[in-house]
Formats: C-alpha cells, sequence, structure tokens
C-alpha cells in the first residue's frame, strides 16, 4: 500500500492503475506532458496518457543533484532516469525503476509505476514491462 | 552587408582568478583587445556585452572611462557572447558607428549549473525529482545518437583526449595537462556514458572583441580577420533540449542546423570550405554530435574521422584548437567569444603551437545552450 504523498497535485490519475495526466490540444491534436498551467492550458484538455511504451534513451544520476530544487533523501543512491516514448502520444522524462543500467535497451517495453523518491513522497517512474 | 572585420581580440585566461571579479577579467580583456587593435578606450563607439551570472557588463565604463557611449548589456544565456558579436557587428553594418566592441564574461560557482525550475517556466516537481540537470541531457542525447549511429565509448574518451592535449598548447586554457585515455574512460561515471573527465566545468574568462568597418579597417591598417556571418537562432518544433519533461513523438529540426545553414548560405560557403573548427564540446559527445548538426559529416561518420584522426590539429578540420570547454571550462557569457577568438588567432597565424598549418583562410564558431539556441560565426582571412 502506497501512502507516500504524490511530489505534485493532478500528474496521475486516481485509479488501481494510475496514467500520467498529460494535456491534448483541442484544434491540433498534439499531446504534452505535463498539464499546462495557467493561459497557456486554455486550449488544452486533460488527456490521460498510456501506461506503457518504448525506451528511447536513457542515463544514470551518479552525484546527488544540488538542493534546492533536488528534494531526495540526506543519503544519495545513484538512479537511472529515461525518456519512453508513449507511442502516438508524447515521449516523457521519467525516472527509471527495476532495472540495471546494463539491462536497458533502446526500444525496450516499459510500464509506468509509482515509486517513493524521498521519505513519504512519491513520483512516478518507468520499470521494464514483464 | 558592409563587410565587418575583427580588428582586436583580448582574452583573460579562463579557470578561475580567486581574487578577480568577473566583470573586471572583462575589463582586462578589453583593455588587450585595444592594446591588440592599437586603439584606445575613447575609439569605441559603441558596445555590447554580458555576463550569465557576474553582473552587468555597461558597469565596465567605471574602469575604461565614461565616455558616453551607448552601452548595451546582452543577457541570452548560452548565445550572449554571440548575441553581443551580431548586435556590434550590426552596428557596424548599419552604419551606425565604425568601431564597436563585443564583450562577454562570467564567473560560476563550482559545481554543476543549479538551474531554477520556475525561471524555466517548468514545475517544482521537475527539479525535486533529480531530473532537471544540464549534465543528464547531455548524456541523454548521446546515450541515443550512439545507439542508432554506432558511436562507441572510446570514441567519447578521444574528444576529450584531443581536448586536453590542445588545451596544453594553449595560453588560456584551464586544463593545461594531457590525459590519458585509459584515464577519460575509467573516471567515475557522471551521467553514463559520460565520466567526469568528458564534461566541462563552469569556470571563469572574458573575452573582448573590437569590430570596425572594412573601412575604418583599412584607415588603421589593422590585422583584421572578416566576418562572412553569423547566424543566431532558437529551437523548431519536435526538437530534442535541455530541461524537457517531455517531447514530441513527431521528431523535427534541430536550432544548430538552423543556425549553421543560414550562416553557410549567408557566407556563400559550404561545410567543405572551412579550415578549422570550433564546436561546442560541453562534453565529449556534443562534439561528435555537433560535427554532423554543423554539416561537417553524416550521422556515424564520425568514428572513421576519429580512427584517421582527422580532427586534430594537422587534420583535414582541426576542431576545437585550443581545447575547446573541455580544456578551457565554460565561463557561459565569454565561452561563445571564446571560440571566435581562438578563430581570429588562427586565421592571423598567431596560434604558436597550436597554430592549425597552411595558412587557414577559413573558421568556424558553433555555440550551443539553453534553451536550445544556437549561435554560429564564420570568419574569413
Amino acid at each position: 500500500m502506497n501512502v507516500a504523498i504524490p511530489v505534485a497535485e493532478g500528474l496521475w490519475t486516481d485509479e488501481a492503475e494510475p496514467r500520467l495526466i498529460g494535456g491534448q490540444h483541442r484544434l491540433t491534436g498534439e499531446i504534452v506532458f505535463p498539464m499546462l498551467q495557467g493561459d497557456a492550458a486554455q486550449h488544452f484538455d486533460a488527456f490521460p496518457l498510456s501506461r506503457t511504451g518504448t525506451l528511447w534513451s536513457w542515463t544514470s544520476q551518479g552525484f546527488r543533484p544540488k538542493l534546492p530544487p533536488y528534494a531526495g533523501p540526506e543519503a544519495f543512491t545513484p538512479f537511472l532516469i529515461g525518456y519512453v516514448e508513449l507511442p502516438g502520444q508524447v515521449i516523457v522524462e521519467t525516472r527509471i525503476e527495476g532495472a540495471s543500467l546494463a539491462d536497458l535497451k533502446l526500444g525496450m517495453p516499459m510500464e509506468l509505476v509509482l515509486t517513493e523518491f524521498a521519505p513519504g513522497r512519491s513520483t512516478f517512474a518507468f520499470r521494464p514491462a514483464p | 552587408m558592409t563587410n565587418v572585420q575583427i580588428i582586436g581580440a583580448g582574452i583573460h585566461p579562463f579557470g578561475r582568478t580567486e581574487d578577480r571579479s568577473g566583470r573586471d577579467q572583462g575589463v582586462f580583456a578589453v583593455r588587450q583587445a585595444l592594446a591588440d587593435a592599437g586603439l584606445e578606450w575613447t575609439d569605441i563607439e559603441c558596445a555590447y556585452g554580458g555576463s550569465e551570472g557576474a553582473g552587468n557588463a555597461d558597469i565596465m565604463v567605471n574602469e575604461l572611462g565614461l565616455t558616453g557611449l551607448p552601452f548595451i548589456n546582452v543577457s541570452n544565456g548560452c548565445a550572449t557572447g554571440g548575441s553581443a558579436l551580431s548586435s556590434a557587428r550590426n552596428a557596424v553594418a548599419a552604419g551606425q558607428c565604425d568601431i564597436a566592441l563585443a564583450v562577454g564574461f562570467d564567473k560560476h560557482p563550482r559545481g554543476a549549473f543549479n538551474a531554477k525550475p520556475g525561471d524555466w517556466g517548468l514545475p517544482e516537481w521537475y527539479g525535486e525529482t533529480g531530473m532537471m540537470l544540464t549534465t543528464q541531457f547531455f548524456a541523454m542525447k548521446i546515450q541515443r545518437y550512439m545507439q542508432l549511429h554506432g558511436i562507441r565509448r572510446r570514441t567519447l574518451g578521444m574528444v576529450a583526449e584531443k581536448a586536453f592535449r590542445n588545451g596544453t598548447l594553449c595560453d588560456h586554457a584551464w586544463r593545461r595537462s594531457p590525459v590519458d585515455l585509459d584515464t577519460i574512460l575509467n573516471a567515475p561515471m557522471v551521467n553514463d556514458p559520460l565520466t567526469k573527465y568528458m564534461f566541462c566545468s563552469p569556470a571563469e574568462g572574458a573575452v573582448a572583441l573590437i569590430i570596425a568597418s572594412e573601412k575604418k579597417a583599412r584607415e588603421l591598417g589593422a590585422d583584421g580577420v572578416r566576418i562572412a556571418s553569423i547566424a543566431v537562432r532558437t529551437r523548431p518544433p519536435g526538437s530534442f533540449e535541455v530541461f524537457a519533461p517531455a517531447i514530441s513523438v513527431e521528431r523535427g529540426g534541430k536550432p544548430t542546423e538552423l543556425a549553421s545553414k543560414a550562416a553557410y548560405e549567408a557566407a556563400g560557403i559550404g561545410p567543405e570550405d572551412i579550415d578549422v573548427a570550433q564546436l561546442q564540446d560541453t562534453e565529449s559527445g556534443a562534439e561528435i554530435m555537433h560535427m554532423a548538426e554543423n554539416g561537417f559529416c553524416a550521422d556515424g561518420e564520425q568514428e572513421q574521422w576519429f580512427a584517421e584522426r582527422r580532427t586534430e590539429l594537422n587534420g583535414q578540420l582541426p576542431v576545437n584548437t585550443d581545447g575547446g570547454c573541455l580544456a578551457c571550462g565554460e565561463p557561459i557569457g565569454a565561452s561563445g567569444l571564446r571560440q571566435v577568438y581562438e578563430n581570429t588567432v588562427q586565421l592571423r597565424g598567431r596560434g604558436g603551437a597550436r597554430q592549425v598549418p597552411g595558412n587557414p583562410k577559413t573558421a568556424y564558431s558553433h555555440v550551443y545552450g539553453a534553451p536550445g539556441l544556437s549561435a554560429v560565426a564564420i570568419l574569413e582571412r
């Protein structure tokens, strides 16, 4: 049971299998992530994104990002990030869980999970899909 | 457009100068450029300059003299120097003045640049979750490029090895010691596939260039280098840039490709005509990708170029002859002008131990930065 508090409101849907919330332009159909805020949002409707996609690129984060803005735990553990292409929608930047560098291959299937990136705080991530 | 020349070039050594402010380094560079051109500060009719993090440039008049000249502060991120040069060139070309100054300087704290999400129009969570680092972008861009175009890790190391080797021959470089390939490849990984030695560091330094109309340059008997073209471009739709929580599935163009194409067209020459090039090498992968984005080779051909050492000082197209950002560090406001400074040195044949042989006649410089902009300048002798 994940009781961690989301890092931000409105990033993903509140359902058993949460989806990231993007925005779709009403005229062009273009899909963006995250959903825009303020005046920029007026031509966009919220659009729940696919839970699965393919790995577009990746890297490791080998040193602790500066604080602020980084809000991860004091004891730094290197982590992985990447871009996952949600076919026909958008390519999102994300943390990568459940994999080591050696596992990652261009185009491999990935799926959305929620993860606790700091004590009591959750964010989204993708992991290799079974 | 009226022909415009660079008739004076000055530089404050890059690296760390603890007891000198960024702006004072700028004043140092201006004085050197004036001496190089054989001019006095009172001869400068207008000035453009700036820094990213070391204050306004126009306050330099306190040190240089209250001559009443118009002094425009430029604040354009990584293109600050390029925009200052472009503006100075345009002022001279438009006939507003005959002699103009472009100056850029900076002084950054140690460690990676620390960006605030709000300053970039991004939500706080993006920074909080550890995804807002410029180094990650560069790593992910080259990671994908390596997969698609067969670039090897060893080649990334060779870029850095060349940079440090060229830096040993350059008196304005920060890193002046060679680093061997194994050390580069086996150094701590910052962002896979890029190790510590494959990234440049934020630094300090300053560059000043004095621009004059061709008529004025002739009158002065100046050792001038002609500015054939300058192009500054921002990103087109579908590009992949620093600080992007998401990118479009419709892949598009790149700001570097746009700036490069515009600069070649305005100069009336192509990449095959260039004798020496300074390409943005924020990290090793950037130099490799920018070789292709600027039209010098096709994607993937860099492997062969490095195997044949074509970008060495004595190669077919020497690249980053002063060691680039990797050896000089990156004071943002000065970095793009350093490339133009180095090209001026090379075209004048004053490169000393790092001089490109064969009297180079054309030189190309390219800077890239957040949030997706690029500036290209082509010089001719």
